[in-house]
């Protein structure tokens, strides 16, 4: 073959692909087998989430934010009800700030038990997700009984949760703890050290201390180049002060040791869990689960079939909703893929004027380019597994 | 720690007396480029010349009291009232000083902001998406294309003038066997509802009112 015959050589990966995790284009610019360029198209999942929110009461706005990071809800929730608090300077009961985080837990472990599992399906292993989703699908039921929904909760509110939490609920969430942290040991024993995993993952997609800061990295993929920053500790929210857990760090900087880093991120959770389960049976954790004034969240219904007042007031809620007074904040959780966070303005007025969500995933996913070059074809999926996209939160 | 980060563990973020200092230094610093700073709710604002965004954001990742070394986030804001409609907004994070700032620029719909990317790399597709959401334009971008709508899109979604039903649709044509774009046709008006005040009445006429003035 002479000089001038060989080529560059561009694919299409995606928009439909079991490893673009969602629908993603990766135009792939390939030497032979070795990634040259990745252009990733986006948006193909875009909904006009923000344009949405700057149309709607503030309780109508909260149900869009589990549609973004579509498999831990409530972690998302949860940035827009601190943000909206901050602007009115409202307090959270103790024992629906014990609740919120029991759930934000709860959310990390079902993101977590996703990515970990279904990146070994993208590098060639099929039994990880299978159980995995069998552990998933035990805590979207504890989702459900707290929430009614298995998946858009819409749980989280302005000043507090929903609803109470059943006692038998408590209880079955802590027994649920023991059995998954023997469950983890196995994932542990059957996806981290095995030969063809590592094989595929160690040393891919390095990450050093200065890239993962200057790309906006937060959350994993910091803590796997060994940056001890988690928001759960450096600016803590809701009870996380109390908590005891640690933040696991990764040494090197490349793909296994993110996988490792998120198992080992799920048996804190549970530790977290189970923590929360005994607070919110003792005294202090009993008592409202959200403001009571009737200003902010509904009155329970017993009351609202009996009392005038408490009857304007939800009526008042659900039409003309609560005003937000001006100003502009920048509220931060710790999501399962990262710092998710949201800025609003609001301007007075019952709706957000302007809410923009900082989704930790688009950050990410800018990476692809650099993160792969040089790489082999096959490293594109296990690098993009490693990501943690998710195309809700992306796209917006 | 080996690569000289340290971070207080159970240390919230700072106090509004530090706040204050970090402003008054940051001020004396850029000196005229910062046309005013505001501290509400516990975070640090600072409005600055748009020419200056390169140099501002620069000083504050550099400087070692500052060290805003970690990339949060570019979006825009609209505000159509104002003589510069758009507000670029940066949001940046400190690691060390375990601390965030906002750093925001005006602009309109015709001059450019410097772009960013030399100081943080990261601030490419969060470009892209305000040039694509607003039309705010960057100088010096590489690659300023649409990110998020769709390819041949026309508009900017977010500007406070553009509809919520946008102009078009889409919808996949059996006999052509391709998608198609047609003008948007709702069978029913969209509703938005004036619930800011139902007490004090509503501004428009109910169905019916009109004919008392008949």
């Amino acid at each position: 073959m002479t000089e001038h015959n060989i080529r560059n050589f561009a694919i299409n990966f995606g928009p439909q692909h079991p490893a673009a995790h969602g629908v993603l284009r990766l135009v792939l610019e390939l030497d032979g087998e070795i990634v040259e360029r990745v252009d990733p198209h986006i948006g193909l999942l875009h909904r006009g989430t923000e344009k949405l929110i700057e149309h709607k009461t503030y309780l109508q706005a909260t149900p869009y934010f589990d549609r973004l990071d579509y498999v831990s809800p409530m972690n998302q929730e949860h940035a827009f009800c601190l943000g909206i608090e901050k602007l009115l300077g409202l307090t959270v009961p103790r024992r629906a700030q014990l609740i919120r985080t029991l759930f934000c837990e709860i959310g990390r472990i079902l993101s977590h038990l996703l990515n970990v599992t279904t990146q070994a399906m993208d590098v060639g292993a099929l039994t990880p997700p299978l159980w995995g989703f069998e552990e998933r699908e035990k805590l979207m039921i504890f989702y459900e009984r707290a929430s009614g929904a298995r998946l858009h909760a819409n749980y989280f509110r302005p000043g507090g949760v929903h609803q109470d939490l059943p006692s038998a609920l408590i209880d079955d969430i802590e027994a649920f703890i023991d059995p998954f942290l023997q469950v983890v040991d196995d994932l542990d024993d059957l996806v981290m050290s095995n030969r063809i995993f590592k094989q595929r993952n160690v040393d891919i997609g390095i990450v050093t201390v200065d890239e993962a800061m200057a790309w906006g990295f937060s959350g994993v993929m910091v803590r796997g180049s060994g940056i001890p920053w988690d928001l759960r500790k450096s600016q803590p929210y809701e009870c996380y002060e109390e908590m005891e857990f640690d933040i696991p760090v990764g040494k090197n900087g490349d793909t296994y040791d993110r996988q490792v880093i998120r198992m080992e991120e799920m048996r804190e959770s549970a530790k977290i869990m189970r923590q929360c389960c005994v607070k919110l049976r003792e005294p202090a954790g009993l008592g409202p689960i959200a403001a009571t004034d009737g200003k902010f969240a509904p009155p329970p219904r017993r009351e609202m079939k009996r009392s005038m007042e408490a009857l304007i007031h939800h009526f008042k809620l659900y039409t003309e909703g609560f005003h937000v007074p001006g100003g502009e904040v920048y509220a931060a959780v710790e999501a399962p893929k990262g710092e998710f966070g949201v800025y609003l303005v609001a301007d007075g007025t019952n709706k957000p004027y302007r809410c923009k969500i900082r989704a930790p995933g688009f950050a990410h996913l800018q990476a692809m380019d650099w993160m792969c070059r040089g790489h082999m074809l096959a490293d594109v999926s296990c690098v993009l597994g490693t990501l943690d996209i998710v195309f809700g939160e992306v796209d917006r | 720690m080996s690569n000289g980060i340290s971070i207080l563990a159970h240390t919230s973020a700072p106090a509004d007396g530090s706040l204050q200092a970090l402003g008054d230094q940051i001020g004396a610093a850029l000196g005229p480029a910062i046309v005013s700073r505001v501290i509400a709710f516990g975070e640090l604002t600072l409005n600055v010349q748009a020419s200056d965004i390169v140099y501002a954001l620069t000083y504050l990742r550099d400087d070692p009291a500052c060290a805003f070394r970690c990339f949060i986030d570019i979006c825009g804001a609209d505000y159509p009232n104002r003589e510069k409609r758009f507000d670029v907004v940066y949001h940046l994070l400190s690691l060390r000083h375990n601390s965030r700032i906002r750093v925001k620029v005006q602009t309109d719909d015709q001059t450019p902001v410097p772009s960013v990317i030399d100081v943080f790399p990261a601030a490419n597709w969060f470009e892209r998406e305000t040039y694509d959401l607003y039309g705010i334009l960057f100088s010096g971008h590489p690659d300023l294309r649409r990110l998020l709508t769709d390819y041949g899109f026309e508009g900017h979604p977010l500007r406070k003038d553009f509809p919520l039903t946008g102009f078009v649709e889409v919808r996949y044509d059996q006999d052509e066997a391709r998608v198609v774009y047609e003008p948007v046709k709702l069978t029913q008006e969209f509703r938005n509802f004036d619930f800011l005040s139902p007490w004090e009445g509503t501004d428009y006429v109910l169905p019916g009112d009109e004919k008392k003035s008949a």
